[in-house]
């Protein structure tokens, strides 16, 4: 029998919306033992339809019509006491942000109880609890009971809220991306958790993602939701492999591939580049008594960049790559080391002898929203660096135009605020902004990795034309590997504050010599399925 | 914030609060020297036609023709030991004087505090649960109301009202004069002398306190580990005592300890409307007096409470917070 | 700006503040017209009740005209509230904008400085500043400003701290741009609209602030306060109670106003958080 089963959803956005609906005649199922992939980009309803399911949507967005059959039962029908019993009990929910999804004043392992509690299963908590949190896979469960969230990392977390979720064993779980905002190799872990635990009990699992690369690794049937419409719906083999719509079409063809390049010829002059015995270290402050934290944000990351050269920082969050690349720009000062550029080491100049570099070394940033002053046109943000550095404000404006036509923005855009444009066109703004510099070392931290799968594509489309076309010396942070593969000519991989292997891309990538190179590679989500070649 | 770090956290604390006192006082001591004219004077009081004797005798005791930094250690030394200086017009020191007036002073903003924090929250929260309807409206009416009205003028309306017309309750002093009571009596004559100059202190901070608490109610009430209790299917009225309501208190304990010191600054306003014979009446008395020795102790010793009362909401607040570092 | 009025505008208790506002500067401005002559003039009898001999609001006990008063007593809170928040706002920016840019040990000096004036009970400072420097209306301007820019710094400090990691001011960085350039053109513009909300805010609490001072015997002698009618009313409240009740009417509507408007303010210039006032889930 059908464990789940949305017949005809639709639910109303608020007037003044981009579109009367955010969802429209949703039909999918869930079976026992199961996992279907809700999968689409941001926007696409996808995050909408798993609320409807738990009946937790915000007034304003009423269900106009439809059904949500659970086990048999239409959810939409029953009244608010009878869900809440459902609710937790027969069907569970996690999240997307552990940081964030857990009570900081309360205890996890009370948390967990409360869960039982209020289905009447409290009795059982002080003996399930250790149990629970054993299953997830915490180490030392009673310790980890009464520990505080604000103790536990993000992966931590998302184990807590799984083992709340499965607390009494419900028979439908709801994920709603809950593994987008962990590091790759937790990712991993958290997926073969949920895989392991719902094939144990045969859970339905409804799981929501943006990641192809997640379905590819999960899931057993695939919808594709765009704009509120399911636009395909299939076997998950059969939509990866095979893709119908032209929307999936699209959006797997926009996959990074992982492939490397075409190997190209390295420059054989002096080096851009070169940093030695670099060093940056944290202190918090530890109050007036006993020893400081400190955090060795970098140590031993010696590289060099030639000519030309694109070099891929990969590591996970907290690996020290971003700080690293800011250490080059000294927005990090680092305690230790050299940055030579050029044959100059940069890092004992003064803020003013640094200025002439400013010009020769140029950076994009990760967040397109945060990363253009929303008070400031266009033009004058693009403008502004070559008229600080005396370009006369005329000459610096023309060349701020031809950069738009380069980076595929219209000249109608100088006179528009950031807040007018999307996510992928701010990030060509911020392209735009560096290269009116006329750098020779690009410094991309993140450049795609807060944009929509399609987006991203484009901007590093754009960025490798542009590399090739102005001849730049690139140093690429990324924490996707699919993406490094993709763009680099070199990869380094950090982990906690030191690069532990480096290498041409191919090489790091077909012969890894360190383990935690290795662990990386085995933690790409769907690493076994090669998106297939789709012709336009 | 685990028991155990609870010592040293009180000792850092303690510290750091003697070191606010001891800045009191120099702050104090610059004031004397800011202020136009002989410093001795300025300790004596202006208008108290202060003779030449006294004047001698002061320069002498404070060292005011020694070094600078010498006569702040003397003063230091003296606020230290408790000799807050000497009033001369009421021929008293200055420290007995505000030690007779503290008791009244601490009934009464004790009074006004737990009213404004008990019944601000409750309404407060009361808003935030029924946000958008009239209930909402009106309690955001009231708390806008009494955030915008001078705090002695509400005083006078009240008297206006309930005494003055009503003739329900006292107007004056902290209790009935010549009655002479005794007991149960005595306590009830006291507690109905204390409904008006209380609700007229109260009622400001009961506005600050509702508006916070809606706010922060509501803030808490968007974010994500609120929606995990209502997935796991905690009971809405659970929902709201156990994740919002204990997380959005928080800043309420940090609000009670920032305006403990206006609380104090209202009370000179309340009890001199309501001739309440607290500190506050004591530095109306001085004010018009000019006299300074007495306004400065009632300056020092209302920031000692304030000092201590942060303390207390400190510890609270790590009580509370277990992300309450040791630092923290 | 057609935006900005546009959600101004949406906020009717705002616009309700603004008209107030607008009849208090326009009774501040016309006060020497309607009521010619010092407002300390005996204009007729004691204790003339309101609506008699010509009386709108009444006497008081000297038989001076209460109206006369009022209207006299906004001059001198709109300009004492402008003045002194101007003042605060001159100490708190600039304490918060080193305190936030800088960061490390000038955030720490100025921070403890900081705490230590929003530790001592304010008012109770307020008081002892304006009686040793004599009760002029620049020592209540001094005093008021004093006690009033903690807050001020805080909330720089605060925005600066939060804007100075933005990326977009590491862009800045990174282009090369001065110092004093990055805080003109990218973080000050950033943080201004919790300053002007503030700042409308504060407006509201240093007239309230002078009411209470001119209440207890600290205004100027020589000029003519709300705060000063409704003390010399306050002995006499059984006999006549218009002396108290009108000022503090007064005071009430212009704080209130202010208040409304301070919240039109910040939900005009921060879009999102006005919504979530609107609604929530």
């Amino acid at each position: 029998m059908t464990l789940l089963s949305v017949e005809g959803l639709t639910v109303a956005l608020p007037a003044g919306g981009d579109r009367p609906h955010a969802v429209e005649e949703i039909a999918l199922s869930v079976d026992p033992g199961e996992i279907v992939c809700v999968v689409g980009e941001s926007g696409s309803g996808k995050s909408i339809t798993a609320n409807a399911v738990m009946g937790l949507l915000p007034k304003q967005l009423p269900v106009r019509a439809g059904r949500i059959l659970f086990e048999g039962q239409d959810l939409l029908a029953l009244g608010a006491e009878p869900m809440r019993r459902l609710r937790g009990a027969r069907v569970s929910m996690i999240f997307q942000e552990p940081m964030t999804a857990l009570n900081p004043v309360m205890r996890v392992g009370e948390q967990i109880a409360e869960a039982m509690r209020v289905h009447g299963a409290g009795g059982d908590a002080a003996r399930r609890v250790p149990e629970l949190l054993a299953a997830v896979n915490l180490p030392d469960p009673t310790a980890t009971a009464r520990a505080y969230p604000f103790r536990l990392s993000g992966g931590q977390r998302q184990r807590v809220m799984i083992a709340m979720a499965l607390a009494l064993e419900p028979s439908l779980l709801i994920a709603d991306e809950p593994t987008t905002a962990l590091d790759v190799t937790t990712q991993m872990q958290i997926l073969r958790l949920i895989r392991e635990i719902q094939s144990r009990r045969g859970t339905g699992v409804l799981f929501i993602t943006h990641d192809f690369g997640v379905v590819a690794e999960i899931a057993d049937r695939v919808a594709v939701m765009q704009h509120g419409r399911i636009v395909e719906q299939g076997a998950a083999a059969e939509v990866l492999n095979r893709p119908q719509h032209p929307y999936t079409r699209a959006l797997i063809a926009a996959v990074p591939h992982g492939a490397p390049g075409a190997a190209r010829v390295p420059d054989s002059g002096p080096p851009v580049l070169v940093t030695k015995g670099v060093e940056k270290t944290y202190r918090r402050s530890g109050g007036w008594f006993g020893p400081k934290p400190v955090v060795r944000a970098v140590h031993d990351a010696d590289f060099t960049l030639a000519r030309g050269e694109t070099l891929g920082l990969v590591g996970e969050s907290g690996s020290g790559k971003s700080t690293l690349a800011r250490c080059v720009v000294k927005l990090v000062e680092p305690e230790r080391g050299e940055i030579i550029f050029e044959g100059a080491d940069l890092r004992p100049l003064s803020r003013g002898a640094w200025k002439p570099y400013r010009k020769k070394i140029q950076m994009i940033f990760q967040d397109p929203f945060a990363s253009l002053n929303p008070r400031r046109r266009v033009g004058e943000i693009i403008a502004e660096g070559p008229i600080t550095h005396g370009t006369p404000r005329s000459v610096a404006e023309a060349r701020a135009r031809d950069l738009l036509a380069l980076v595929q923005l219209d000249a109608g855009a100088m006179e528009r605020y950031p807040h007018e444009f999307s996510g992928g066109q701010r990030q060509r703004i911020g392209i735009a902004r560096a290269l009116a510099m006329e750098p020779e070392l690009l410094i991309a931290d993140e450049p795609v990795s807060a944009l929509d799968v399609s987006v991203q594509a484009q901007v590093l489309a754009l960025l490798a034309d542009i590399r090739d076309r102005l001849g730049l010396t690139m140093l690429f942070i990324t924490h996707d590997l699919r993406v490094a593969a993709q763009v680099c000519d070199r990869i380094a991989v950090m982990q906690r504050g030191a690069i532990v292997e480096q290498g041409p891309t191919a090489e790091v990538f077909g012969n890894p010599q360190h383990a935690y190179t290795r662990q990386l590679l085995d933690s790409i989500p769907g690493r076994n399925w090669t998106p297939p070649v789709i012709a336009a | 914030m685990e028991l155990s770090k609870l010592p040293g956290f009180l000792l850092r604390r303690g510290v750091k609060a003697f070191v606010v006192i001891l800045a009191i006082v120099v702050c104090n001591f610059l004031l004397i020297h800011a202020a136009p004219g002989d410093p001795a004077s300025v300790i004596a009081g202006q208008s108290g036609a202060a003779d030449e004797r006294f004047l001698a005798q002061l320069r002498e005791q404070f060292g005011l023709d020694k070094p600078f930094h010498v006569q702040l250690w003397i003063y230091l030394k003296g606020v230290l030991t408790l000799d807050l200086g000497f009033s001369h017009r009421q021929q008293q020191p200055v420290w007995g004087l505000i030690r007779e007036r503290l008791p009244a002073t601490l009934l009464l903003t004790g009074a006004a505090f737990a009213f404004a924090v008990a019944a601000g929250v409750a309404l407060g929260t009361l808003a935030a649960r029924r946000v958008g309807t009239w209930a909402d409206s009106i309690i955001t009416v009231i708390a806008l109301t009494f955030y915008a009205t001078p705090l002695f003028w509400v005083g006078l309306m009240l008297v206006l009202f309930f005494s003055v017309w009503l003739e329900w309750l006292p107007s004056f002093g902290m209790a009935s004069v010549g009655a002479d009571l005794a007991g149960i009596a005595a306590v009830l004559d006291v507690g109905k002398h204390l409904i008006l100059p209380a609700a007229t202190l109260g009622l400001f901070y009961l506005a600050v306190y509702a508006r916070l608490t809606r706010a922060t109610m509501l803030e808490v009430a968007d974010q994500d580990f609120v929606k995990t209790a209502r997935a796991k299917g905690v009971p809405e009225g659970q929902v709201i005592r156990r994740h919002v309501l204990r997380n959005a208190l928080l800043p309420v304990i940090t609000f009670a300890g920032i305006q403990a010191g206006q609380l104090v600054g209202g009370s000179i306003l309340v009890e001199t409307v309501f001739a309440w014979p607290g500190i506050g009446r004591l530095a109306f008395d001085a004010l018009l007096a000019r006299d300074y020795a007495v306004l400065l102790g009632v300056f020092f010793c209302t920031s000692v409470m304030v000092v201590l009362f942060n303390l207390v909401t400190d510890l609270l607040y790590a009580v509370v917070d277990p992300r309450v570092e040791v630092e923290g | 700006m057609a935006d900005f009025w546009r959600r101004f505008r949406r906020n009717r208790g705002a616009v309700v503040g603004l008209v107030i506002l607008l009849l208090v500067f326009l009774l501040a401005a016309l006060a020497p017209v309607i009521y010619p002559g010092s407002p300390w003039d005996m204009a007729t009898a004691p204790f003339v009740p309101p609506g008699e001999e010509g009386m709108l609001l009444g006497s008081d006990s000297l038989g001076r005209d209460v109206a006369a008063g009022i209207a006299h007593g906004a001059r001198i809170s709109l300009m004492v509230g402008a003045v002194s928040t101007v003042a605060a706002l001159l100490i708190g920016v600039t304490l918060g904008a080193i305190a936030g840019y800088l960061g490390g040990i000038a955030d720490d000096a100025v921070m403890r400085f900081t705490e230590f004036f929003q530790t001592i009970p304010s008012f109770v400072f307020a008081i002892l500043l304006v009686a040793i420097f004599t009760p002029t209306i620049s020592s209540v301007v001094f005093a008021i400003a004093v006690v009033s820019w903690p807050p001020v710094a805080r909330v720089v400090r605060a925005e600066f701290l939060s804007l100075r990691s933005r990326e977009f001011v590491q862009a800045a960085e990174v282009l090369g741009k001065s110092r004093l350039s990055i805080v003109l053109t990218d973080i000050l513009p950033n943080a201004l609209s919790p300053i002007v909300v503030l700042a409308s805010l504060m407006v509201a609490s240093a007239i309230l602030l002078e009411s209470a001072l001119s209440f207890l015997g600290l205004g100027d002698p020589n000029l003519m306060t709300w705060g000063f009618l409704i003390g010399s009313g306050r002995s006499v409240i059984r006999l006549a109670w218009w002396m108290s009740v009108f000022p503090g009417l007064a005071i009430f509507l212009t704080v209130l106003a202010l208040n409304l408007v301070g919240e039109g303010l910040s939900d005009a210039l921060n879009p999102r958080l006005a919504r979530q006032r609107g609604g929530p889930a």
